[in-house]
């Protein structure tokens, strides 16, 4: 080969699918066209708790082109005895109308299927359906810690070192604060969407997710096939932040498609993805560190409780975030939850450690106000050299870089530490900084790399883009490992007949694929002999990286980061403006700076969003959501968000092949901090409570 | 969605005829309130007529000064009218303060005095609501309130009017023209909104089947320095949880005239009278203005969730004229 190109990992590749989704190329699940189609629309639950007495079908099934009315009493039966993809029993609430319980409001009891979706949706709108009501309970407080459990979940639920009483009695100085956090959505741009058809004894979907490998696994468990008879595709996916695992659509879609033996579609509305696709818990945390005069810990003590649904549990980690950030004597933490009449809760971007962060960092600032110490030299001082309660090595540890260099390039030196004495016109300003962390890891993933008869490759990995840039990523990965430009390399991905793989969730999704990428294809290249003949079928090397992963050493892997951030404060109407952000991270090697970057400054505005905006009422008497739409909901607007920078610091995983840790939540990490300990240091007022509201500002006093 | 029919006008006469009076039909104007309604199912008309196509889009000086808007007047243009910069600078600023670009290209003024209530329980069929479903109850008292009224609602309903237009247009004694098979009519603003009472989803004194074909604004010197001030929770793309249009006139010190209204606090847009009356005559200091702001605000009632209206607007009344009372003595 005489265009060798060394080194395309590390420079910037516009998407390769950036101009089809531009131009409307691109089709996404509910675009695609299929012969025969009918439509199905979801009839949810107007009762929080309570049972499905009857439902008024005959009237449904006489409106024009209703073709079924799928309920309790009908519908093809699942089974849910079954351990998944993701290491646990399947959440009940996707095993669709196979009893007559109703255990939340927005719970699904019918499916109204109809030739076209505008008639799936006025019969299924007219539905009748009879409930015997029960009383429901949706109250999420701190009070409710009394009747709360710890539970594992992707993390330990408790993990205790020291005695925590004895070394607060030894702690100079003693900070004890509550935070809460309220329930928030994922509300990906993309509604959740599939389309179920069974295909010469096969069955097919066409979805929206996060990894058709994970969903086929489901739907063929949940639906008793064999595995190989089941295939899903995602080709495109408009966002997913947790939320596009199995869901009802997926479910009913098939159910559907079973019964009436033609393809069918089932596309939610924004409302309904606000009670079928999971969300953030509230969380009510109590942090309480203990430290000497001269701010070294002795204590870091972290309670989280979330809220979980009467029929499956999920726990929020919050309380895990600190447990490889600081190192203390006692170092107690415990994340618990309450069951309620409420959905399940699910992984949601930075799971744990997006609210647990917040608590603890913003803990972090007020300790570094009572001590008289920088928040950044605090942190610095409570620098481990290990695992402080694992006591295992660090695969790289690289926090105190990001704040040297984010103290630099925020101006962070100049900073008068006292709070409420900047103004400028009816604002006021301050700035604040946290700290971010989150684990690194990688999960098996399967590979083909194929060199075809023209001199180009093809690489079939079952990766899901979700609007991260992984095809990207592993286009330029593969280009590298293969010693070719990336023009030469054609990315198959979202097809869960292309073999087992990660799916994307929990940072681990490009790191992983690239894992597998890069080893098929460097095998390829070596066995490739200079100038030989490919045979027309070409020739294709694949790999499974199940043994390699498993035998990562025990560690303590990470991407750390430095969040900081300006906000101006308008203390007569409340208002908060964040004037600018920097966050500077460690994050192993990054693949695509454009991506990458679009990656972490996203990550950054979700923390805005989370600081100032994001809130999900539950209406107590009814059970259900207050104005569950984009309109009640309420994300950061372009108007909202300032410059942002987000830049990274040289921190290659040592243990990985491309040197990736993974980028996808770490940008959220801390930010909402950074900007509580601003508004502080704007108004001299903390708070404790997100978001922070105008009238939370307005109230809480501060007024000059 | 349910199925309806669809017809478009071209001359005021035929789409008042074209409705007919008829109950389950509706105008349309530019559609961006109406259609998310129809889409939740708030509103299932039979039929819609549309209006756009009529010829009521001019804004025209009137012969004692002042302008006359027509009802299909876009958002738009109506906010880039040089003569509304002009003359009502808060109006402009007031329309350019909601929704975005492209639902102020589409939205009307005729619409935009008629859109519905935000109130999240008003939009979700599945919950009562007196304004959608009479004697069906209020959740909000109750419940979520804290973007809810605090000035004129009652125990029937708190929900406030979203239009931030129509508070700068209430302001300046803005008269609503109307057409009906019966000839055309004409409402002061002022009256144009019905008090709450025990009668929530009746929302205007616009007799059955009428038109809006355009609003009137009365010369106002005053509103030559006029402003408006949106409070929300986020920097744009949001209704106010308070706004304020005001204008303000000092000579020697001493306020010769000033208009005042308020937004996101009432069912309609809330004319500041009491604040007006006590402003009048009073020195132009941030003491009147304070005093003013509380005579005015003495008949609030907040909910327990929302009782930081009070403040918020008290705040916003100091702020803003204060802000003019420098400006007109630079």
């Amino acid at each position: 080969m005489t265009t060798v190109t060394r080194g395309a990992v590390g420079t910037a590749h516009t998407r390769v699918e950036g101009r089809d989704k531009v131009t409307g190329a691109a089709r996404y699940a509910a675009e695609i066209p299929f012969a025969e189609l009918a439509h199905g629309w979801l009839v949810l639950s107007t009762v929080a708790r309570g049972r499905v007495r009857s439902v008024e079908s005959d009237a449904a099934l006489a409106m024009p082109g209703v073709l079924a009315v799928l309920h309790h009493g009908n519908a093809p039966r699942v089974d849910t005895d079954y351990v998944g993809l993701m290491g646990m029993s399947p959440d009940p609430s996707i095993a669709l109308f196979q009893q007559e319980r109703v255990a939340h409001l927005g719970w699904p009891v019918a499916l109204v299927v109809a030739e076209t979706s505008e008639q799936a949706r006025e019969a299924a709108e007219s539905l009748v359906v009879h409930y015997d009501q029960e009383p429901h309970d949706v109250a999420f407080s701190a009070e409710r810690q009394s009747e709360a459990y710890a539970l594992d979940g992707h993390m330990p639920g408790v993990v205790e070192k020291g005695d925590l009483e004895d070394r607060l009695a030894a702690s100079a100085v003693v900070l004890d604060a509550e935070y809460t956090t309220p329930e928030e959505y994922h509300n990906p741009m993309e509604p959740h969407a599939a389309t179920a058809l069974w295909e010469g004894g096969r069955l097919e979907v066409v979805d929206s997710n996060q990894g058709t490998t994970w969903i086929a696994g489901e739907l063929a468990n949940l639906f008793s096939l064999d595995p190989a008879s089941v295939r899903v595709r995602s080709e495109h996916v408009g966002g997913g932040f947790g939320s596009k695992g199995v869901r009802a659509h997926q479910v009913a879609a098939v159910m559907a498609a079973t019964v009436l033996q033609r393809p069918v579609r089932v596309v939610m509305t924004r409302r309904q993805m606000f009670s079928l696709t999971g969300y953030r818990s509230p969380t009510a945390q109590r942090v309480r560190l203990g430290a000497d005069a001269d701010g070294r810990l002795r204590v870091l003590e972290h309670q989280s409780l979330n809220q979980t649904s009467s029929v499956h549990e999920f726990v929020e980690p919050s309380a895990a975030a600190g447990r490889s950030m600081y190192g203390a004597e006692a170092h107690h933490t415990a994340s618990r939850i309450v069951r309620l009449d409420v959905p399940t809760p699910t992984w949601m971007r930075a799971p744990g450690e997006a609210p647990g962060s917040f608590a603890l960092e913003s803990a972090f600032d007020e300790l570094a106000e009572r001590c008289g110490i920088d928040p950044i030299e605090l942190r610095l001082r409570n620098e481990p050299e290990v695992g402080p309660v694992s006591g295992l090595p660090f695969s790289s540890r690289n926090l105190a870089a990001c704040f040297q260099e984010g103290a630099r390039r925020f101006g962070w030196a100049d900073r008068d530490p006292r709070p409420g004495v900047r103004r400028e016109g009816r604002w006021l300003l301050g700035t604040g900084t946290a700290a971010a962390s989150f684990p690194a890891g990688a999960m098996p993933s399967s590979a083909a790399v194929t060199a075809e008869a023209d001199g180009t490759f093809t690489v079939r990995i079952n990766a899901a883009d979700i609007g991260t840039g992984a095809r990207t990523a592993l286009t330029v990965v593969a280009a590298d490992a293969l010693e070719v430009p990336t023009d030469r390399v054609r990315v198959r991905i979202g097809d869960s007949d292309l073999g087992p793989a990660m799916f994307a969730g929990g940072s681990m999704g490009t790191r992983s694929w690239a894992w597998a990428v890069t080893t098929a294809a460097a095998e390829l290249r070596q066995s490739l002999a200079p100038g030989a003949d490919i045979p027309a079928e070409g020739i294709t090397v694949r790999s499974n990286t199940a043994e390699a992963v498993g035998a990562l050493a025990q560690k303590e892997r990470h991407s750390f980061g430095a969040q900081f951030a300006e906000v101006a404060v308008d203390p007569a109407t409340g208002e908060v403006r964040v004037r600018r952000m920097l966050g500077v991270f460690a994050a192993g090697r990054i693949v695509n700076p454009l991506t990458a970057r679009n990656q972490l400054v996203g990550g950054m505005i979700w923390g805005i969003s989370m600081a100032l905006h994001e809130e999900a009422v539950r209406d107590r008497t009814s059970g259900g959501l207050y104005g569950a739409d984009l309109a009640g909901y309420h994300v950061a607007a372009h108007a909202d968000i300032p410059h942002i920078e987000a830049d990274w610091v040289d921190d290659p995983d040592p243990d990985d092949p491309v040197g990736i840790k993974g980028i996808g939540e770490i940008g959220i990490v801390g930010a909402a901090a950074a900007v509580a300990n601003a508004v502080w240091h704007a108004t001299g007022v903390r708070h404790r409570n997100l978001p922070i509201r105008p009238d939370r500002v307005l109230m809480a006093g501060g007024d000059a | 969605m349910k199925e309806f029919g669809y017809q478009r006008a071209y001359d005021v006469s035929g789409a008042v005829a074209l409705l007919d009076g008829d109950g389950e039909a509706r105008f349309l104007g530019g559609g961006t309130n109406l259609v998310d309604l129809m889409k939740t199912g708030v509103e299932r008309p039979a039929r819609l007529v549309d209006v756009r196509e009529l010829p009521l889009n001019q804004i025209e000086a009137t012969e004692d000064g002042g302008l006359r808007i027509g009802a299909t007047v876009t958002n738009s243009d109506l906010a880039a009218h040089p003569e509304v910069r002009r003359r009502y600078p808060a109006l402009t600023q007031a329309v350019l303060a909601g929704a975005s670009g492209q639902l102020r290209n589409m939205a009307t003024v005729g619409g935009n005095l008629l859109q519905r209530t935000r109130c999240g329980y008003f939009a979700d069929v599945t919950s009562p609501c007196n304004k959608r479903d009479p004697g069906s109850g209020c959740p909000a008292i109750e419940g979520e309130h804290h973007n809810h009224a605090v000035l004129g609602a009652s125990e029937h309903c708190v929900a406030t009017h979203p239009s931030d237009m129509g508070v700068a247009l209430t302001a300046f004694d803005a008269r609503v023209s109307y057409e009906t098979a019966d000839g055309p009519g004409e409402l002061p603003l002022a009256d144009f909104y019905l008090p709450v009472g025990e009668t929530p989803h009746l929302e205007t004194a616009l007799p059955p089947g009428a038109l809006i074909t355009g609003v009137t604004l009365p010369p106002a010197p005053v509103a030559a320095g006029s402003r408006y001030r949106k409070v929300r929770e986020r920097a744009s793309y949001a209704f106010a949880i308070g706004s304020i249009a005001a204008a303000l006139d000092v000579r020697d010190g001493v306020v010769h005239d000033v208009r005042l209204a308020f937004g996101a606090v009432a069912s309609r847009p809330w004319r500041a009278r009491t604040a007006e009356s006590v402003l009048t005559g009073a020195p132009a200091d941030a003491e009147t203005f304070a005093a003013a702001a509380d005579a005015e605000l003495a008949a609030a009632r907040p909910l327990p969730h929302n009782g930081y209206k009070v403040k918020l607007m008290r705040n916003l009344v100091v702020a803003v004229l204060s802000e003019l009372a420098e400006e007109a003595a630079r």
